[in-house]
Protein backbone atom coordinates (compact mmCIF):
# COMPACT_ATOMS: atom_id res chain seq x y z
CA UNK A 1 0.00 0.00 0.00
CA UNK A 2 1.90 2.78 -1.25
CA UNK A 3 0.37 6.72 0.46
CA UNK A 4 -1.05 8.43 -2.38
CA UNK A 5 -1.77 11.47 -0.32
CA UNK A 6 -1.19 15.02 -1.57
CA UNK A 7 -0.89 18.53 0.09
CA UNK A 8 -2.41 21.08 -2.10
CA UNK A 9 -2.26 25.03 -0.08
CA UNK A 10 -1.90 23.31 2.81
CA UNK A 11 -5.03 21.08 2.84
CA UNK A 12 -3.90 16.85 2.80
CA UNK A 13 -6.12 15.12 0.18
CA UNK A 14 -5.65 11.22 0.72
CA UNK A 15 -4.88 10.93 -3.24
CA UNK A 16 -4.47 13.69 -5.40
CA UNK A 17 -7.88 12.77 -7.67
CA UNK A 18 -11.13 15.06 -7.22
CA UNK A 19 -14.10 15.04 -9.17
CA UNK A 20 -14.07 18.36 -11.16
CA UNK A 21 -17.75 21.06 -10.12
CA UNK A 22 -20.43 20.58 -12.51
CA UNK A 23 -19.37 16.88 -13.25
CA UNK A 24 -20.35 15.08 -9.89
CA UNK A 25 -22.93 17.56 -8.72
CA UNK A 26 -22.91 16.96 -4.29
CA UNK A 27 -22.31 13.72 -4.87
CA UNK A 28 -25.38 11.78 -4.14
CA UNK A 29 -26.05 10.90 -7.91
CA UNK A 30 -22.99 8.66 -7.56
CA UNK A 31 -23.30 6.97 -4.49
CA UNK A 32 -24.83 3.75 -5.40
CA UNK A 33 -21.58 3.41 -6.97
CA UNK A 34 -19.16 3.81 -4.65
CA UNK A 35 -18.08 5.00 -1.21
CA UNK A 36 -17.38 9.04 -1.94
CA UNK A 37 -14.77 8.71 -0.03
CA UNK A 38 -12.65 6.50 -2.42
CA UNK A 39 -11.97 10.13 -4.01
CA UNK A 40 -9.49 12.61 -2.95
CA UNK A 41 -11.76 15.03 -2.87
CA UNK A 42 -15.00 16.48 -4.91
CA UNK A 43 -15.06 19.72 -6.03
CA UNK A 44 -18.78 20.10 -5.74
CA UNK A 45 -21.46 21.99 -8.64
CA UNK A 46 -21.04 25.84 -8.80
CA UNK A 47 -23.19 26.95 -6.52
CA UNK A 48 -24.18 30.65 -5.97
CA UNK A 49 -26.18 32.80 -3.44
CA UNK A 50 -29.47 32.54 -4.75
CA UNK A 51 -31.04 29.58 -6.82
CA UNK A 52 -30.41 29.65 -10.43
CA UNK A 53 -32.24 28.11 -13.13
CA UNK A 54 -29.64 27.69 -15.79
CA UNK A 55 -29.86 27.76 -19.64
CA UNK A 56 -32.64 26.07 -22.25
CA UNK A 57 -32.02 22.89 -23.34
CA UNK A 58 -30.12 21.76 -25.55
CA UNK A 59 -27.43 21.83 -22.79
CA UNK A 60 -25.11 19.00 -24.31
CA UNK A 61 -23.59 18.46 -27.82
CA UNK A 62 -21.15 15.39 -28.43
CA UNK A 63 -17.64 16.04 -30.13
CA UNK A 64 -14.74 14.54 -31.43
CA UNK A 65 -12.93 12.99 -28.19
CA UNK A 66 -15.23 15.37 -26.06
CA UNK A 67 -18.37 17.43 -25.61
CA UNK A 68 -20.08 20.78 -25.32
CA UNK A 69 -21.76 22.09 -22.10
CA UNK A 70 -24.17 24.76 -21.28
CA UNK A 71 -25.51 24.26 -17.94
CA UNK A 72 -25.34 27.96 -16.92
CA UNK A 73 -24.91 27.36 -13.16
CA UNK A 74 -28.23 25.78 -12.33
CA UNK A 75 -28.15 25.36 -8.85
CA UNK A 76 -30.34 25.54 -6.05
CA UNK A 77 -28.30 28.13 -3.83
CA UNK A 78 -25.42 28.21 -1.55
CA UNK A 79 -28.21 27.88 1.38
CA UNK A 80 -29.29 24.72 0.46
CA UNK A 81 -25.97 23.46 -0.30
CA UNK A 82 -24.96 24.13 3.24
CA UNK A 83 -27.58 22.51 4.77
CA UNK A 84 -28.87 19.70 2.49
CA UNK A 85 -25.71 18.55 0.90
CA UNK A 86 -22.58 20.30 3.06
CA UNK A 87 -23.35 17.75 5.89
CA UNK A 88 -23.75 14.56 3.68
CA UNK A 89 -20.70 15.27 1.62
CA UNK A 90 -18.80 15.74 5.02
CA UNK A 91 -19.64 12.41 6.50
CA UNK A 92 -19.39 10.51 3.77
CA UNK A 93 -16.40 11.72 1.40
CA UNK A 94 -13.03 13.38 1.89
CA UNK A 95 -11.68 17.26 1.01
CA UNK A 96 -15.09 18.95 0.32
CA UNK A 97 -14.54 21.96 -1.91
CA UNK A 98 -17.23 24.29 -2.06
CA UNK A 99 -17.17 26.13 -6.03
CA UNK A 100 -19.17 29.03 -5.77
CA UNK A 101 -20.10 31.95 -8.64
CA UNK A 102 -21.22 34.50 -8.74
CA UNK A 103 -22.90 37.86 -11.11
CA UNK A 104 -21.26 40.48 -8.97
CA UNK A 105 -18.53 41.02 -6.42
CA UNK A 106 -21.03 41.01 -3.53
CA UNK A 107 -22.85 37.62 -4.64
CA UNK A 108 -19.28 36.29 -3.86
CA UNK A 109 -18.60 37.66 -0.81
CA UNK A 110 -21.85 36.84 -0.12
CA UNK A 111 -21.76 33.55 -0.72
CA UNK A 112 -18.19 32.75 0.83
CA UNK A 113 -19.08 34.35 4.06
CA UNK A 114 -22.24 31.49 4.19
CA UNK A 115 -19.59 29.09 3.86
CA UNK A 116 -17.05 30.58 5.71
CA UNK A 117 -19.66 29.52 8.82
CA UNK A 118 -19.14 26.02 7.86
CA UNK A 119 -17.24 22.80 7.90
CA UNK A 120 -16.58 23.28 4.00
CA UNK A 121 -12.90 22.24 3.61
CA UNK A 122 -11.69 24.68 0.92
CA UNK A 123 -13.32 27.36 -1.63
CA UNK A 124 -12.74 27.24 -5.56
CA UNK A 125 -13.59 30.75 -6.73
CA UNK A 126 -15.56 29.76 -10.05
CA UNK A 127 -14.19 32.79 -12.70
CA UNK A 128 -14.35 31.31 -15.71
CA UNK A 129 -18.02 29.79 -16.49
CA UNK A 130 -18.48 30.30 -20.14
CA UNK A 131 -21.97 29.46 -19.89
CA UNK A 132 -23.61 32.85 -18.14
CA UNK A 133 -23.79 36.15 -19.28
CA UNK A 134 -23.49 38.19 -16.45
CA UNK A 135 -20.44 36.80 -13.75
CA UNK A 136 -18.44 33.83 -14.51
CA UNK A 137 -15.95 34.29 -17.31
CA UNK A 138 -16.59 38.26 -17.57
CA UNK A 139 -14.53 37.68 -14.38
CA UNK A 140 -11.76 35.27 -15.19
CA UNK A 141 -10.77 36.97 -18.43
CA UNK A 142 -9.23 40.19 -17.17
CA UNK A 143 -6.38 40.67 -14.53
CA UNK A 144 -8.13 43.21 -12.92
CA UNK A 145 -11.52 41.64 -12.60
CA UNK A 146 -9.86 38.19 -11.67
CA UNK A 147 -7.67 40.00 -8.81
CA UNK A 148 -10.67 42.22 -7.92
CA UNK A 149 -12.87 38.86 -6.86
CA UNK A 150 -9.55 36.80 -5.68
CA UNK A 151 -8.93 40.36 -2.91
CA UNK A 152 -12.84 40.47 -2.36
CA UNK A 153 -13.75 36.52 -1.12
CA UNK A 154 -9.91 36.32 0.27
CA UNK A 155 -11.35 38.99 2.99
CA UNK A 156 -14.73 37.42 3.47
CA UNK A 157 -12.75 34.12 4.56
CA UNK A 158 -10.32 32.26 6.18
CA UNK A 159 -10.64 29.11 4.15
CA UNK A 160 -8.33 28.22 1.64
CA UNK A 161 -9.10 29.77 -1.80
CA UNK A 162 -8.87 28.28 -5.08
CA UNK A 163 -9.08 30.37 -8.29
CA UNK A 164 -10.34 28.24 -11.14
CA UNK A 165 -9.04 30.12 -14.00
CA UNK A 166 -10.42 30.14 -17.60
CA UNK A 167 -8.45 29.21 -20.86
CA UNK A 168 -10.17 31.72 -23.05
CA UNK A 169 -7.25 34.56 -22.27
CA UNK A 170 -4.14 35.27 -24.38
CA UNK A 171 -2.28 34.79 -21.70
CA UNK A 172 -3.24 33.15 -18.94
CA UNK A 173 -0.15 33.48 -16.51
CA UNK A 174 -0.52 36.81 -16.41
CA UNK A 175 -4.58 36.26 -14.87
CA UNK A 176 -2.66 33.52 -12.53
CA UNK A 177 -0.24 35.89 -11.37
CA UNK A 178 -2.85 38.42 -10.77
CA UNK A 179 -4.80 36.04 -8.29
CA UNK A 180 -1.74 34.99 -6.52
CA UNK A 181 -1.01 38.68 -6.13
CA UNK A 182 -4.31 38.92 -4.03
CA UNK A 183 -3.85 36.10 -2.18
CA UNK A 184 -5.31 33.30 -3.66
CA UNK A 185 -4.19 29.72 -1.82
CA UNK A 186 -3.92 27.82 -5.16
CA UNK A 187 -5.68 27.43 -8.86
CA UNK A 188 -7.35 25.13 -10.88
CA UNK A 189 -7.01 24.98 -14.51
CA UNK A 190 -8.18 24.71 -17.16
CA UNK A 191 -12.07 25.67 -17.28
CA UNK A 192 -13.58 24.38 -20.27
CA UNK A 193 -12.80 25.80 -23.58
CA UNK A 194 -15.09 27.80 -25.86
CA UNK A 195 -16.95 25.89 -28.02
CA UNK A 196 -19.67 25.75 -30.73
CA UNK A 197 -21.16 23.03 -32.81
CA UNK A 198 -23.79 23.23 -35.68
CA UNK A 199 -26.79 21.14 -36.69
CA UNK A 200 -26.72 21.40 -40.31
CA UNK A 201 -29.80 19.99 -41.39
CA UNK A 202 -31.61 22.42 -38.96
CA UNK A 203 -28.88 24.99 -39.72
CA UNK A 204 -29.28 25.90 -35.86
CA UNK A 205 -26.72 25.73 -32.81
CA UNK A 206 -26.84 22.51 -31.16
CA UNK A 207 -27.01 23.93 -27.74
CA UNK A 208 -29.76 26.28 -27.29
CA UNK A 209 -27.20 29.03 -25.81
CA UNK A 210 -25.17 28.71 -28.90
CA UNK A 211 -22.32 28.22 -27.65
CA UNK A 212 -20.78 26.42 -24.59
CA UNK A 213 -17.76 24.89 -22.90
CA UNK A 214 -15.63 22.20 -24.24
CA UNK A 215 -14.12 19.41 -22.62
CA UNK A 216 -12.80 15.99 -22.71
CA UNK A 217 -9.73 13.99 -23.66
CA UNK A 218 -9.81 16.23 -26.86
CA UNK A 219 -8.65 19.40 -24.56
CA UNK A 220 -6.31 17.48 -22.72
CA UNK A 221 -2.59 18.76 -24.58
CA UNK A 222 -4.10 22.19 -23.77
CA UNK A 223 -4.40 21.56 -20.41
CA UNK A 224 -0.88 20.07 -19.42
CA UNK A 225 0.74 22.79 -21.81
CA UNK A 226 -1.46 25.96 -19.73
CA UNK A 227 -0.80 24.23 -16.20
CA UNK A 228 3.02 23.50 -17.46
CA UNK A 229 2.94 27.51 -18.18
CA UNK A 230 1.19 28.67 -15.17
CA UNK A 231 3.06 25.97 -12.58
CA UNK A 232 6.41 27.49 -13.58
CA UNK A 233 5.26 31.47 -13.59
CA UNK A 234 3.42 31.44 -9.55
CA UNK A 235 4.54 30.31 -6.34
CA UNK A 236 1.26 28.67 -4.94
CA UNK A 237 0.39 25.13 -5.94
CA UNK A 238 -2.24 24.36 -9.17
CA UNK A 239 -4.60 21.70 -9.78
CA UNK A 240 -4.65 20.61 -13.34
CA UNK A 241 -7.85 19.19 -14.91
CA UNK A 242 -9.04 19.13 -18.65
CA UNK A 243 -9.58 15.82 -20.55
CA UNK A 244 -7.88 13.55 -17.57
CA UNK A 245 -8.89 10.00 -18.31
CA UNK A 246 -6.18 7.99 -17.16
CA UNK A 247 -3.62 7.21 -14.75
CA UNK A 248 -1.13 8.03 -17.20
CA UNK A 249 -2.57 11.42 -18.22
CA UNK A 250 -2.81 12.32 -14.53
CA UNK A 251 1.12 11.34 -14.24
CA UNK A 252 1.85 13.54 -17.41
CA UNK A 253 -0.31 16.46 -15.59
CA UNK A 254 1.63 16.18 -12.02
CA UNK A 255 4.89 16.46 -14.16
CA UNK A 256 3.70 19.26 -16.00
CA UNK A 257 3.42 21.05 -12.46
CA UNK A 258 0.18 19.74 -11.17
CA UNK A 259 0.09 19.02 -7.54
CA UNK A 260 -3.71 17.41 -7.96
CA UNK A 261 -6.02 16.69 -10.40
CA UNK A 262 -9.56 17.07 -11.42
CA UNK A 263 -11.68 14.90 -13.68
CA UNK A 264 -15.12 15.39 -15.23
CA UNK A 265 -15.84 14.83 -18.37
CA UNK A 266 -14.05 10.95 -17.77
CA UNK A 267 -16.32 10.14 -15.23
CA UNK A 268 -19.36 10.56 -17.47
CA UNK A 269 -18.12 8.17 -19.78
CA UNK A 270 -17.03 5.68 -17.04
CA UNK A 271 -18.34 6.33 -13.39
CA UNK A 272 -15.30 4.79 -12.36
CA UNK A 273 -12.75 6.32 -14.26
CA UNK A 274 -11.34 8.37 -11.02
CA UNK A 275 -10.75 5.30 -9.10
CA UNK A 276 -8.88 3.62 -12.16
CA UNK A 277 -6.62 6.34 -11.91
CA UNK A 278 -6.07 6.12 -8.13
CA UNK A 279 -5.52 2.63 -8.82
CA UNK A 280 -2.98 3.25 -11.70
CA UNK A 281 -1.15 6.00 -9.75
CA UNK A 282 -0.56 3.22 -6.76
CA UNK A 283 0.76 1.27 -9.60
CA UNK A 284 2.59 3.67 -10.95
CA UNK A 285 4.39 4.79 -7.69
CA UNK A 286 5.24 0.76 -6.92
CA UNK A 287 6.74 0.78 -10.56
CA UNK A 288 9.13 3.61 -9.88
CA UNK A 289 9.79 3.22 -6.40
CA UNK A 290 8.06 6.31 -4.86
CA UNK A 291 7.68 7.16 -1.67
CA UNK A 292 5.38 10.44 -2.61
CA UNK A 293 3.79 11.72 -5.72
CA UNK A 294 5.46 14.96 -4.56
CA UNK A 295 8.00 13.25 -6.36
CA UNK A 296 6.86 14.19 -9.66
CA UNK A 297 5.40 17.11 -9.79
CA UNK A 298 6.86 19.26 -12.25
CA UNK A 299 9.61 17.27 -13.01
CA UNK A 300 9.43 17.79 -16.65
CA UNK A 301 12.31 18.15 -18.60
CA UNK A 302 11.67 20.94 -21.12
CA UNK A 303 14.15 20.96 -24.19
CA UNK B 1 -33.18 4.96 -6.60
CA UNK B 2 -30.33 2.66 -7.15
CA UNK B 3 -28.35 1.15 -10.40
CA UNK B 4 -25.58 -0.72 -11.28
CA UNK B 5 -22.63 0.41 -13.87
CA UNK B 6 -21.48 -3.17 -15.18
CA UNK B 7 -21.01 -4.82 -18.21
CA UNK B 8 -23.17 -7.91 -19.45
CA UNK B 9 -23.12 -10.22 -22.26
CA UNK B 10 -25.36 -9.67 -25.51
CA UNK B 11 -27.38 -12.91 -25.35
CA UNK B 12 -30.16 -12.30 -28.34
CA UNK B 13 -29.36 -9.67 -31.09
CA UNK B 14 -32.11 -8.97 -34.23
CA UNK B 15 -32.59 -6.46 -36.90
CA UNK B 16 -36.42 -6.26 -36.43
CA UNK B 17 -36.99 -3.74 -39.39
CA UNK B 18 -34.33 -1.41 -41.53
CA UNK B 19 -31.75 0.03 -39.06
CA UNK B 20 -33.91 -0.75 -35.75
CA UNK B 21 -32.03 -3.54 -33.58
CA UNK B 22 -33.47 -5.49 -30.58
CA UNK B 23 -30.85 -7.03 -28.19
CA UNK B 24 -31.53 -8.94 -25.47
CA UNK B 25 -28.85 -8.52 -22.51
CA UNK B 26 -28.30 -10.90 -19.61
CA UNK B 27 -27.96 -8.83 -16.25
CA UNK B 28 -29.71 -10.10 -13.30
CA UNK B 29 -28.80 -7.82 -11.17
CA UNK B 30 -30.35 -4.97 -13.58
CA UNK B 31 -33.22 -6.60 -14.56
CA UNK B 32 -34.17 -7.37 -10.82
CA UNK B 33 -34.00 -3.36 -10.12
CA UNK B 34 -35.86 -2.24 -13.83
CA UNK B 35 -39.35 -0.93 -13.92
CA UNK B 36 -41.37 0.51 -17.06
CA UNK B 37 -40.61 3.37 -18.62
CA UNK B 38 -36.65 3.07 -17.25
CA UNK B 39 -33.56 3.60 -19.65
CA UNK B 40 -30.07 2.33 -19.40
CA UNK B 41 -27.10 4.42 -20.50
CA UNK B 42 -24.56 2.29 -22.78
CA UNK B 43 -21.13 2.91 -23.74
CA UNK B 44 -20.26 2.74 -26.78
CA UNK B 45 -16.09 2.26 -27.37
CA UNK B 46 -14.75 5.52 -28.85
CA UNK B 47 -17.83 7.85 -27.99
CA UNK B 48 -17.41 10.33 -25.24
CA UNK B 49 -21.27 10.26 -23.89
CA UNK B 50 -23.40 7.36 -23.12
CA UNK B 51 -26.36 6.64 -25.90
CA UNK B 52 -29.88 6.30 -23.49
CA UNK B 53 -31.56 3.27 -24.66
CA UNK B 54 -35.24 3.06 -22.98
CA UNK B 55 -36.03 -0.61 -21.59
CA UNK B 56 -38.15 -2.53 -23.98
CA UNK B 57 -38.98 -5.74 -21.95
CA UNK B 58 -37.93 -7.08 -18.55
CA UNK B 59 -37.98 -10.94 -17.92
CA UNK B 60 -36.86 -11.16 -14.02
CA UNK B 61 -37.15 -15.03 -14.31
CA UNK B 62 -34.44 -15.32 -17.45
CA UNK B 63 -32.21 -12.49 -15.52
CA UNK B 64 -32.67 -10.63 -18.87
CA UNK B 65 -33.78 -6.76 -20.49
CA UNK B 66 -34.38 -6.27 -23.68
CA UNK B 67 -33.87 -3.17 -25.54
CA UNK B 68 -35.07 -1.75 -29.40
CA UNK B 69 -32.53 1.72 -30.44
CA UNK B 70 -32.75 3.00 -34.87
CA UNK B 71 -29.23 3.55 -35.77
CA UNK B 72 -29.53 7.56 -35.42
CA UNK B 73 -25.47 8.39 -35.83
CA UNK B 74 -22.33 7.25 -35.29
CA UNK B 75 -22.74 5.41 -31.86
CA UNK B 76 -25.61 3.56 -32.78
CA UNK B 77 -24.41 2.78 -35.69
CA UNK B 78 -21.37 1.29 -33.73
CA UNK B 79 -23.38 -0.36 -30.91
CA UNK B 80 -25.37 -2.01 -33.64
CA UNK B 81 -22.14 -3.99 -34.86
CA UNK B 82 -22.61 -5.03 -31.46
CA UNK B 83 -22.58 -9.34 -31.36
CA UNK B 84 -23.93 -12.03 -29.55
CA UNK B 85 -21.20 -12.55 -26.42
CA UNK B 86 -20.00 -9.23 -26.48
CA UNK B 87 -19.88 -7.49 -23.88
CA UNK B 88 -22.25 -3.79 -23.17
CA UNK B 89 -20.67 -1.43 -21.12
CA UNK B 90 -24.16 -0.12 -19.45
CA UNK B 91 -25.16 1.94 -16.04
CA UNK B 92 -28.99 0.77 -15.77
CA UNK B 93 -31.54 0.98 -14.89
CA UNK B 94 -31.83 4.89 -15.00
CA UNK B 95 -34.74 7.45 -13.93
CA UNK B 96 -38.25 7.55 -13.32
CA UNK B 97 -40.54 5.49 -15.39
CA UNK B 98 -44.05 5.09 -15.61
CA UNK B 99 -46.36 4.39 -12.85
CA UNK B 100 -48.02 1.17 -12.56
CA UNK B 101 -51.54 1.56 -11.79
CA UNK B 102 -53.73 -1.05 -9.67
CA UNK B 103 -56.98 -1.34 -12.04
CA UNK B 104 -60.28 -1.66 -10.86
CA UNK B 105 -62.58 -4.32 -12.47
CA UNK B 106 -63.67 -3.55 -16.40
CA UNK B 107 -60.79 -0.25 -16.49
CA UNK B 108 -57.74 -0.91 -18.47
CA UNK B 109 -55.14 1.68 -19.30
CA UNK B 110 -53.85 2.91 -23.10
CA UNK B 111 -50.11 2.89 -23.82
CA UNK B 112 -49.24 5.21 -27.09
CA UNK B 113 -45.86 5.25 -28.86
CA UNK B 114 -44.71 6.59 -32.09
CA UNK B 115 -42.04 4.97 -33.97
CA UNK B 116 -38.84 4.28 -31.92
CA UNK B 117 -40.90 5.47 -28.84
CA UNK B 118 -42.63 2.55 -28.97
CA UNK B 119 -40.26 0.10 -27.36
CA UNK B 120 -41.09 1.48 -24.01
CA UNK B 121 -44.28 0.56 -24.30
CA UNK B 122 -44.57 -2.78 -24.61
CA UNK B 123 -42.92 -3.22 -20.96
CA UNK B 124 -45.79 -0.25 -19.34
CA UNK B 125 -48.79 -2.67 -21.25
CA UNK B 126 -47.78 -5.65 -19.67
CA UNK B 127 -46.89 -4.81 -16.15
CA UNK B 128 -50.68 -3.69 -16.25
CA UNK B 129 -53.78 -6.18 -16.05
CA UNK B 130 -55.61 -4.82 -19.03
CA UNK B 131 -53.71 -2.17 -21.24
CA UNK B 132 -54.59 -1.67 -25.10
CA UNK B 133 -51.69 0.11 -27.62
CA UNK B 134 -52.28 2.58 -29.74
CA UNK B 135 -48.74 2.95 -32.11
CA UNK B 136 -47.72 5.32 -34.44
CA UNK B 137 -45.24 4.73 -37.26
CA UNK B 138 -43.77 6.85 -41.00
CA UNK B 139 -44.79 3.93 -43.33
CA UNK B 140 -44.62 -0.30 -43.22
CA UNK B 141 -41.38 -0.38 -43.06
CA UNK B 142 -40.73 1.62 -39.77
CA UNK B 143 -43.16 -0.85 -38.13
CA UNK B 144 -41.80 -2.61 -34.72
CA UNK B 145 -43.06 -4.39 -32.14
CA UNK B 146 -46.40 -4.88 -33.14
CA UNK B 147 -46.78 -8.43 -32.91
CA UNK B 148 -45.00 -8.33 -29.36
CA UNK B 149 -47.47 -6.44 -28.18
CA UNK B 150 -50.46 -9.00 -29.59
CA UNK B 151 -48.57 -11.94 -28.43
CA UNK B 152 -48.98 -10.40 -24.35
CA UNK B 153 -52.84 -10.18 -25.27
CA UNK B 154 -52.84 -6.53 -25.83
CA UNK B 155 -55.47 -5.19 -27.75
CA UNK B 156 -53.14 -3.12 -30.42
CA UNK B 157 -54.16 -0.32 -33.25
CA UNK B 158 -51.65 0.46 -35.59
CA UNK B 159 -51.55 3.70 -37.98
CA UNK B 160 -49.08 4.85 -40.23
CA UNK B 161 -48.89 8.33 -41.86
CA UNK B 162 -49.12 7.01 -45.62
CA UNK B 163 -52.13 4.42 -44.39
CA UNK B 164 -49.60 1.40 -45.63
CA UNK B 165 -50.19 -0.87 -42.43
CA UNK B 166 -53.38 -0.22 -40.49
CA UNK B 167 -55.60 3.21 -39.86
CA UNK B 168 -53.86 6.05 -42.15
CA UNK B 169 -52.96 9.11 -40.33
CA UNK B 170 -51.94 9.97 -36.89
CA UNK B 171 -52.68 8.09 -33.23
CA UNK B 172 -55.25 11.25 -32.18
CA UNK B 173 -58.19 9.70 -33.84
CA UNK B 174 -57.91 6.08 -32.60
CA UNK B 175 -56.57 7.59 -29.17
CA UNK B 176 -59.74 9.45 -28.73
CA UNK B 177 -62.09 6.82 -30.00
CA UNK B 178 -60.68 4.30 -27.18
CA UNK B 179 -61.07 7.22 -24.34
CA UNK B 180 -64.54 7.62 -25.72
CA UNK B 181 -65.07 4.61 -24.05
CA UNK B 182 -64.78 5.64 -21.06
CA UNK B 183 -63.43 2.84 -18.92
CA UNK B 184 -59.16 4.30 -19.55
CA UNK B 185 -57.90 4.84 -16.27
CA UNK B 186 -54.38 5.70 -17.72
CA UNK B 187 -52.97 7.08 -20.72
CA UNK B 188 -48.74 6.70 -20.51
CA UNK B 189 -47.14 7.76 -23.92
CA UNK B 190 -43.83 7.68 -25.53
CA UNK B 191 -42.85 9.40 -29.02
CA UNK B 192 -41.76 12.84 -30.47
CA UNK B 193 -43.23 16.10 -29.26
CA UNK B 194 -45.99 16.79 -31.65
CA UNK B 195 -47.46 12.83 -30.96
CA UNK B 196 -47.13 13.91 -27.02
CA UNK B 197 -48.97 17.29 -27.68
CA UNK B 198 -51.74 15.02 -29.03
CA UNK B 199 -51.59 12.65 -26.45
CA UNK B 200 -51.99 14.99 -23.98
CA UNK B 201 -54.75 17.39 -24.92
CA UNK B 202 -57.09 14.46 -25.91
CA UNK B 203 -56.23 12.65 -22.49
CA UNK B 204 -57.34 16.36 -20.76
CA UNK B 205 -60.48 16.50 -22.81
CA UNK B 206 -61.44 13.03 -21.36
CA UNK B 207 -60.08 14.00 -17.89
CA UNK B 208 -58.05 11.01 -17.57
CA UNK B 209 -54.50 10.21 -16.06
CA UNK B 210 -51.44 10.72 -18.26
CA UNK B 211 -47.73 10.40 -18.36
CA UNK B 212 -45.31 11.09 -21.27
CA UNK B 213 -41.57 9.89 -21.66
CA UNK B 214 -39.63 12.68 -22.60
CA UNK B 215 -36.07 12.94 -24.49
CA UNK B 216 -32.73 14.94 -24.32
CA UNK B 217 -29.30 15.17 -25.20
CA UNK B 218 -28.10 13.46 -22.22
CA UNK B 219 -24.49 13.84 -20.11
CA UNK B 220 -24.31 12.11 -16.93
CA UNK B 221 -27.70 9.46 -16.89
CA UNK B 222 -27.40 9.78 -13.37
CA UNK B 223 -28.39 13.37 -12.47
CA UNK B 224 -24.99 14.62 -11.50
CA UNK B 225 -24.16 17.34 -14.70
CA UNK B 226 -27.75 18.62 -14.97
CA UNK B 227 -27.14 18.51 -19.10
CA UNK B 228 -30.76 17.00 -19.83
CA UNK B 229 -33.36 19.23 -18.60
CA UNK B 230 -36.88 19.69 -19.81
CA UNK B 231 -39.20 22.91 -18.79
CA UNK B 232 -41.40 21.37 -16.19
CA UNK B 233 -44.02 23.08 -14.35
CA UNK B 234 -44.39 21.81 -10.58
CA UNK B 235 -46.11 23.49 -7.99
CA UNK B 236 -47.18 26.80 -10.25
CA UNK B 237 -43.44 27.10 -10.94
CA UNK B 238 -41.53 26.35 -13.84
CA UNK B 239 -38.53 24.96 -13.36
CA UNK B 240 -35.89 22.91 -15.67
CA UNK B 241 -35.80 19.31 -14.29
CA UNK B 242 -33.27 16.35 -15.02
CA UNK B 243 -35.01 13.68 -17.96
CA UNK B 244 -32.39 11.60 -16.51
CA UNK B 245 -33.23 10.99 -13.18
CA UNK B 246 -36.98 13.37 -11.98
CA UNK B 247 -38.00 11.41 -15.39
CA UNK B 248 -37.56 10.91 -18.10
CA UNK B 249 -41.49 9.97 -17.23
CA UNK B 250 -43.17 12.93 -16.22
CA UNK B 251 -46.75 14.45 -15.22
CA UNK B 252 -48.75 15.56 -18.59
CA UNK B 253 -50.00 18.15 -16.82
CA UNK B 254 -46.46 19.32 -15.89
CA UNK B 255 -44.77 19.45 -19.34
CA UNK B 256 -44.17 22.03 -21.41
CA UNK B 257 -43.59 20.84 -24.82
Amino acid sequence: MKDLSVKVAGVTFPNPVIAASGTYGFGEDYAPLYPLNKLGGISCKGTTINEKPGNLPPRIAETTAGMLNSVGLQNPGVDVFINKYLPELKKNGNVIIANIAGATIDDYIATAEKLDATDVDMIELNISCPNVKQGGATWGTTCQGAAAVTKAVRNATKKPVMVKLTPNVTNITEIAKAVEAEGADCLSLINTLLGMRIDIRTKRPILHNNVGGFSGPAIFPVAVRMVWQVANAVNIDVVGMGGITTAEDAVEMMMAGAKAVQMGTAIFTDPYSPLKVIDGLEKYMIENNLDSLSEICGVVKPW
Amino acid sequence: MTYKCSEYKLIEKKAIASGIFSFTILCPEVAELSECGQFVHILVKGCTLRRPISICEVDREKGTIRIVFEIRGSGTDKLAGMNVGDDIDMIAPLGKGFSVKELPEGKRVIVVGGGIGVPPMLETAKAHKKAAAVLGFRDYSRVILTEDFKKNGIDTIVCTDDGSVGNKGTIAEPLRAELAKGDVEAVFACGPKPMLAAVISAAKEYGVFCEVSLEERMGCGVGACVGCVARINRNGEEKLLRVCKDGPVFNAEEVIL
